[in-house]
């Protein structure tokens, strides 16, 4: 079925939907990442956002049951120049357009996504639609405008658990996941280094956390502006320093507004799995997996307090930080992969270390 | 780190003469090592036999032997030059050899030469399987079942446990010259005689076979402060079973989910620490059994391969030239990346397009030769093409051989409108499906055009399906513009070049003459688009003019 793309600036892309036929809005960013479309569709940060894959040939290996980063799938569109007309892969259960018609999500191919992306780098990440309902184009265009964009929405309230559960009953310590659109991916890890994992959502209070005599925080990634999250701020504030806390992702930024920091759009974000991150205190270089698009600026922060341990030497924003005097750690990028490389896997390790010498 | 100053005189070895096996490539990597270190003022020593390569230009190195590359002879260059160090990694399987040799003869510690890259220990751990196996079970990778014999009756006595058909690779040789399968024992018997007397140490490795996996290339980099990356991956069309240098080749890998191309990374990664590269790339290879996933390590070359030749083409990221300043001690950020400037080279291209490597024969040369394809390499040279799909990568490397192909075309039939194939003429597109040769592709094209399922093909041949499954669109395609021939919709047309059909290939399909396709094209604006290669997926800004093209708008 035809589909087009339409974005707020007017320009229109034409191609053919698989997957849902609806019309879909909301923030185009492009992600560079070659392999993990499913991991990608899948991520609650991408809420918000319609998703278009740099790497033109999309959905061969189709999908299959274990690498799903959360119970469906939360970008709001997907952009394709090719999508595969078959699954080829001894773990696929499903093919990509069928798994995205049974969860109601619109994915276009046949669009020059190359073209789409120069533009989007040029122009900064924007506004769009996708539709195969509306076939005039100025239309498509005022829909994409009017739609609500990113910038001061909360849309961690929409992803998120509804009330707390218990994702590893046992363990030597208890982590509290604050599930701010949380990746599952982590849990697994946290899991996996024998630590009991509790889940409990985003709008819990500090009390309520507290209640739990946890050992560790984990903050998480998720979707949406970091600007729009204060009563998470506010929480975080009352928990410095209380508990040793690890923040990734939307996680680090909510760490550096409690520290006293701001957060800035950055033009065209990140996202993809080949960012060079050094580790300033190995001087080593980690490829790391990246989904952002606000960051925290350095200049905001307490030299006094805080210590940058990580920076990006793409375009050397901040990556990481920690505290100096208190349990508290975080950075801009995923360790915890899935997909992308396993090279900051370290960092979990260094999670519990934090919660055994606290 | 900075370059390093107590070594003034390096030493490269070139690759000498063409062979089946080690061509141009390798003088295209030595080059670019020469130029590198000249440029970092280091004195370079060259020895390579043959004059007819670039890096024997004059201007190249500042000594240049064109002498023959034998341990001996080199041994008194460097009497002769005295040189600090001695770069072996970029000369192919020669230079490689030869450091080993000038070591084992103790030419390199009389006169003080340090190897620089990998040094001789690394080398002889993943050239020798037996160390090779110790060290990769050491961290844990799964490998095919196996065993080292040094003489006929210990070979017959691995076979028993390692059972038919039995890959044989004799250590330390050319290419994989001798490297050979047999299906039983009488095959067996002759096979292991020969591979014991062309090893250059009489060592030969019997392996359980692993025929019909999935295979797969990792080009990875090392530096010393011990960063890593994966510069390219690459999945083979042709699967286990067929030398790679004579299998298309896709880059980047198709169907591994992300899961697994990860633990496929990881592997890659611990296999160059254990191995011990200290600097510069290495190219490892893996199969995965299409059914369970299984994956094992094939085999590491620890230097520039043929197929890093191939991914810096297909990356945009110069393999060759970074691993000569990584051995010297530069680290992979501190060196820029050469298309962006800006980003530094520690970092893993990401592409946004397909390339496709299609192997050269020329059997008719070679007229005794058996050409069936085996894990001996027998193609000549190559062809790499880059698009956007598979399909038109695809068919533009196929007419790029100079075959006589202007895509994907036929080779039994010349009526594509109602190609009928009798029971003889499909036993025998069936046979040359299933038995690997130089024209292979255009026999499961043929198939396809008779009818013959995906499933079929994939049972006689194990390609994954979604190579074939593109193939099959394409004579979908195919189908479609011959139906339409009297009105082809601009639509049609469209959609046909961006499977990769040639204008030729038009002409030919609705006996029109090529101008005239052109001239349909050109009244409809149907024209080719100019893309970057750019390492970054156009995420970042390039300054480096290397482009393909391609129907995209």
């Amino acid at each position: 079925m035809k589909a087009i793309l339409a974005l707020e600036d007017g320009t229109v892309f034409r191609g053919n939907s698989f997957g849902a036929t609806t019309e879909a809005c909301g923030e185009v960013v492009f992600n560079t990442s070659m392999s993990g479309y499913q991991e990608i569709i899948t991520d609650p940060s991408y809420k918000g956002q319609i998703v278009a894959m740099t790497y033109p040939l999309i959905g061969n290996y189709g999908v299959n049951n274990e690498d799903t980063e959360a119970r469906k799938p939360f970008v709001e569109g997907f952009i394709v120049r090719e999508i595969s007309k078959i699954a080829s892969n001894w773990r696929s259960s499903d093919s990509l357009d069928s798994y995205f018609k049974k969860n109601n999500v619109v994915g276009i191919e046949g669009v020059d996504t190359r073209a789409l992306t120069l533009h989007i780098r040029e122009q900064g990440a924007m506004k769009a639609v996708i539709t195969t309902q509306e076939t005039d184009e100025g239309k498509a265009v005022e829909s994409a405008k009017r739609s609500p964009g990113l910038v001061g929405r909360d849309l961690v309230k929409e992803v998120i658990c509804s009330k707390p559960y218990e994702w590893n009953a046992q363990g030597k310590y208890h982590v509290v996941a604050l599930d701010c659109g949380i990746k599952l991916n982590m849990l697994r890890i946290l899991a996996g280094l024998n630590c009991k994992v509790t889940v409990m959502p985003a709008t819990s209070s500090a009390a309520d956390i507290m209640n739990l005599h946890p050992d560790g925080l984990l903050l998480s990634n998720g979707p949406g502006d970091p600007a729009a999250l204060s009563y998470i701020v506010g929480n975080v504030k009352q928990l410095l320093g209380k508990v040793p806390i690890f923040g990734i992702c939307l996680g680090h930024q909510v760490i550096g507004q409690a520290l006293g920091g701001a957060t800035y759009k950055l033009k065209f974000g990140h996202h993809g799995a080949n960012h060079p991150v050094k580790d300033l205190k190995t001087g080593k270089v980690l490829i790391t997996v990246q989904n952002h698009g606000f960051c925290v600026d350095t200049a905001t922060l307490s030299k006094k307090d805080i210590e940058i341990t990580h920076v990006n030497l793409n375009d050397n924003t901040l990556e990481g930080m920690r505290h100096k005097k208190l349990p508290l750690f975080s950075v801009q990028f995923h360790p915890e992969a899935s997909p992308g490389p396993h090279d900051a896997l370290y960092l979990f390790d260094r999670f519990v270390e934090m919660m055994k010498n606290n | 780190m900075p370059k390093r100053k107590d070594i003034k005189k390096i030493m490269i070895i070139g690759s000498g003469p063409i062979v089946i096996g080690q061509a141009c490539e390798f003088d295209y990597s030595g080059t670019q090592a020469c130029k590198v270190l000249k440029e970092e003022g280091y004195y370079v020593i060259l020895v390579n036999s043959n004059p007819a390569t670039i890096m024997t230009d004059p201007e190249l190195a500042d000594r240049t032997y064109l002498e023959p590359i034998t341990p001996e002879v080199v041994a008194r260059i460097i009497a002769k030059e005295r040189p600090d160090a001695l770069l072996p990694t970029l000369g192919g399987q020669t230079a490689l050899n030869t450091a080993v040799e000038l070591a084992k003869n103790k030419v390199l510690s009389k006169y003080k030469v340090e190897v620089i890259g990998a040094n001789i220990k690394a080398i002889k751990k993943a050239e020798d399987r037996q160390l090779f196996k110790k060290a990769m079970v050491k961290i844990g990778l799964d490998l095919p079942r196996s065993g080292n014999a040094y003489d006929l009756k210990q070979a017959f006595k691995i076979v028993e446990s390692v059972g038919f058909p039995a890959i044989i690779r004799p250590s330390f040789t050319l290419g994989g010259t001798g490297g050979s399968i047999a299906y039983n024992i009488e095959e067996f018997k002759v096979l292991a005689k020969r591979g014991l007397e062309s090893s250059m140490i009489n060592e030969i490795l019997i392996e359980e076979s692993v025929i019909g996996w999935k295979e797969y290339e990792l080009e990875v980099m090392r530096d010393k402060k011990d960063n890593v990356v994966i510069i390219c991956s690459i999945e083979n069309f042709d699967p286990m079973g067929i030398h790679t240098g004579d299998s298309i080749t896709v880059a980047p890998a198709q169907t591994l989910t992300d899961k697994e191309y990860q633990n496929m990374r990881d592997a890659a990664i611990a296999c160059i620490r254990e191995i011990g590269v200290e600097t510069g790339g290495s190219n490892v290879q893996f199969g995965v059994h299409p059914d369970t996933g299984r994956m094992v390590i094939i085999e590491m070359n620890p230097r520039v391969s043929r197929s890093s030749a191939l991914a810096s083409k297909a990356t945009g990221f110069p393999i060759a030239k970074i691993a000569a300043k990584l051995a010297v001690g530069y680290t992979l950020d501190e060196i820029p990346n050469d298309i962006t400037r800006e980003t530094p080279a520690c970092f893993e291209p990401a592409i946004d397009y397909c390339v496709v490597k299609i192997p050269r024969f020329t059997f008719e040369k070679f007229r005794l030769a058996d050409p069936t394809l085996t894990i001996s390499m027998k193609s000549v040279g190559e062809a790499m093409s880059i698009g956007r799909t598979f399909k038109e990568s695809l068919q533009k490397g196929l007419r790029s051989l100079e075959i006589g192909k202007a895509g994907l075309e036929s080779i039994c039939f010349k009526d594509l409108a109602e190609p009928k194939a009798d029971e003889e003429l499909t036993q025998e597109i069936l046979e040359k499906i299933r038995v690997p040769n130089a024209e292979r592709i255009f026999y499961i094209a043929d198939a396809i055009r008779i009818g013959v399922g995906i499933d079929k093909i994939f049972e006689l041949s194990h390609i994954d399906r979604w190579f074939l499954q593109n193939i099959k669109e394409i004579i979908e395609m195919e189908k479609a513009l011959l139906k339409h021939k009297d009105k082809v919709s601009d639509e049609l047309l469209t959609q046909a070049k961006k499977f990769g059909f040639s204008d030729r290939q038009l002409a030919k399909l609705w006996n029109k003459k090529e101008i005239e396709i052109y001239k349909m094209r050109k009244s409809i604006n149907l024209e080719p688009d100019f893309k970057l290669v750019d390492t970054c997926a156009a995420e970042f800004q390039a300054l480096t003019p290397y482009y393909y093209s391609t129907y995209d708008k």
